[in-house]
């Protein structure tokens, strides 16, 4: 079996796979034991995303997504990479900053979103700051693994041949950690993403994706009784089809916009984490650690 | 300009003296930040910039966190957290560490469930919240069956990772000494993909814990920290939330801190897979 016809198998066998999970699913949404409200068929999910991208509903709520997230992670980046470092650096930054970061990273970022409600009212800013919270950590974290493990013999070579204090810091400790802090923008990201569909479904905002999913009806009461809202989808109300139909062709969307991780020795290469980061740093290689590492 | 130099040379962790008063530095100093915080969130709650409904000082966190706790109300949410918490997890851990295992050692496995997983995976955990309550409804199966769902991913990422990084030629040399194939798997696959397998579980507990919370909020579970949390808003009640919060952090903490830390010191550690 050569390399060449174990490919075209794997990928034969992928199709295949798609098209049998897509076809129990049509069957499961045809045999009636869901309302079709409920599990809509797949012609259905792909009109409502048809429909939604040609009115331009859809683009915009992606793009008050990106926009919440990239200023989010924008934000997570530019004091994560500098607080990494000084921590790495200084002792003293360390002994104050670390035993926060350890005792803060534990939260999750959902757990914080009521409260920010409260003190930051609903909208742009608390989904910001909980993107801005989620993506932080890791970016502190990583850095700051990176500095530190930074190989010694590097530095007392580059002191050795007589770097100064600067060209040792730009050309010694921030290429040698870089590996590391692109890990943790890769994990950041990560983690905005989550964090961004969750705050708007929570902290109800007016657009974004995460408030397609949950926009079950439009509301004529406050937005606090989604709860409500939600009861109601469930109990099959006819106007809760939409919901249904609209979160669907959401995750549908999702799916094909992140599309296809593509998997390959090994390494898992999350697409939609690539196509960010080839925009941010074209030194991809240096990237070789697996996304697990924490 | 020296002093930088050799502050960031990592020689290792200045060794442990056995006496007290080096001790109570190390505490002293690991106290000093969070009493820094906690001095100026009493002056910001003190200031009035917030409201002092929305901003409680600190000692009336620390009333509503001891009057909860000795009400029995603190205590009933936390167990049904946890106890969630670890359902859906072991259910993750379950069916991530076997497909995981069966991608990594079976080319057929993969290229079956390969499609699959990573079309599921990139989406966001809480994005399928709301399908999973349409689907079997709100309460306690959905946000478990959601934990499950959302932390099988990384574990099983990171078991199929490692089962296909354990090196070939260990494979090859065990098998040339005769070993069948469960003593292959027993004794040479899964202590070698174990690193791989315990960090894709700590990823999952960590990905589980953060889902739960949030699933807890819209799942209206009867008891729940998230529900705590959520409930607390629409009163107003701000020092029951961050006592909430405390909590969270809290159950976090331990379970890094005295779980994972410790299965990995006793096992992938102690077998020599990496240094502590």
């Amino acid at each position: 079996m050569t390399e060449q016809g174990q490919r075209t198998r794997s990928i034969i066998r992928a199709v295949v796979t798609l098209a049998i999970a897509a076809t129990l699913y049509e069957l499961l949404a045809r045999s009636g034991y869901f309302a079709p409200a409920l599990l809509p068929t797949i012609p259905a999910i792909m009109r409502t995303l048809i429909a939604m991208l040609a009115n331009g509903s859809m683009i915009e709520h992606a793009a008050f997504t990106m926009y919440r997230v990239m200023f989010g992670f924008g934000l997570a980046v530019a004091v994560g990479i500098p607080l990494g470092i000084l921590m790495a650096r200084f002792q003293r930054v360390e002994n104050f900053f670390l035993p926060l970061v350890s005792a803060l990273m534990p939260i999750p970022s959902f757990a914080l979103v009521p409260l920010f409600m409260l003190w930051f009212g609903i909208g742009n800013l608390t989904t910001i700051l909980i993107v801005f919270y989620a993506a932080t950590f890791p970016m502190v974290f990583n850095t700051w693994s990176g500095v530190r493990s930074v190989n010694p013999l590097w530095l007392r070579a580059a002191g050795a041949m007589g770097a100064d204090e600067q060209s040792l810091f730009w050309k010694v400790i921030i290429p040698g950690a870089s590996p590391f802090i692109i890990t943790g923008m890769r994990q950041a990201f990560l983690r905005a993403w989550i964090a961004v569909v969750g705050a708007e479904m929570i902290a109800a905002s007016d657009w974004g994706l995460g408030w397609v999913i949950f926009d079950a009806r439009n509301f004529s009461t406050p937005i606090s009784c989604w709860r409500r809202c939600l009861l109601s989808a469930v109990s099959a109300m006819p106007s809760s089809g939409s919901c249904s139909v609209r979160s669907s062709a959401q995750l549908c969307s999702d799916g094909a916009w992140c599309a296809w991780p593509r998997v390959r020795n090994g390494k898992q290469e999350w697409s939609l984490l690539k196509f960010v980061m080839s925009a941010l740093c074209t030194t991809r290689r240096a990237a070789k650690c697996p996304a697990s590492r924490t | 300009m020296q002093d930088a130099v050799t502050a960031t040379i990592p020689v290792g962790e200045v060794p442990d003296r056995p006496q007290v008063r080096d001790r109570l530095r190390v505490v002293m100093r690991s106290f000093f930040p969070f009493i820094v915080v906690g001095v100026i969130w009493e002056i910001i709650a003190w200031s009035g910039i917030f409201p002092r409904r929305l901003f409680p000082t600190i000692e009336e966190v620390a009333a509503s966190f001891a009057r909860l706790t000795v009400a029995g109300i603190l205590p009933h949410h936390a167990l049904d957290t946890v106890i969630r918490l670890l359902t859906g997890f072991a259910l993750a851990a379950l069916i991530g560490v076997t497909i995981g295992v069966l991608m990594g050692r079976s080319r057929r496995a993969e290229d079956i469930c390969l499609p699959l997983v990573s079309i599921c995976a990139p989406i966001p955990g809480l994005a399928y919240a709301p399908l999973f309550l349409l689907w079997f409804g709100l309460g306690n199966i959905s946000a478990v069956l959601l934990v499950g769902f959302v932390a099988a991913f990384p574990i099983l990422f990171n078991s199929w990772t490692g089962v296909k990084a354990v090196k070939e030629i260990w494979v090859r040399s065990a098998q040339s000494m005769g070993a069948d194939d469960r003593r292959l798997f027993r004794h040479v696959i899964l202590p070698g993909a174990l690193p791989y397998i315990l960090t894709g579980l700590r990823l999952g507990l960590a990905q589980a814990w953060r889902i739960l919370v949030a699933v807890e909020m819209l799942a209206a579970v009867p008891w729940g920290l998230g529900w705590l949390i959520f409930g607390a808003r629409e009163f107003l009640n701000t020092d029951a939330m961050l006592a909430g919060i405390v909590v969270i952090a809290l159950i976090g903490l331990g379970l890094e801190k005295f779980v994972f830390q410790k299965i990995e010191d006793y096992t992938v550690v102690r077998w020599g897979m990496i240094t502590s």
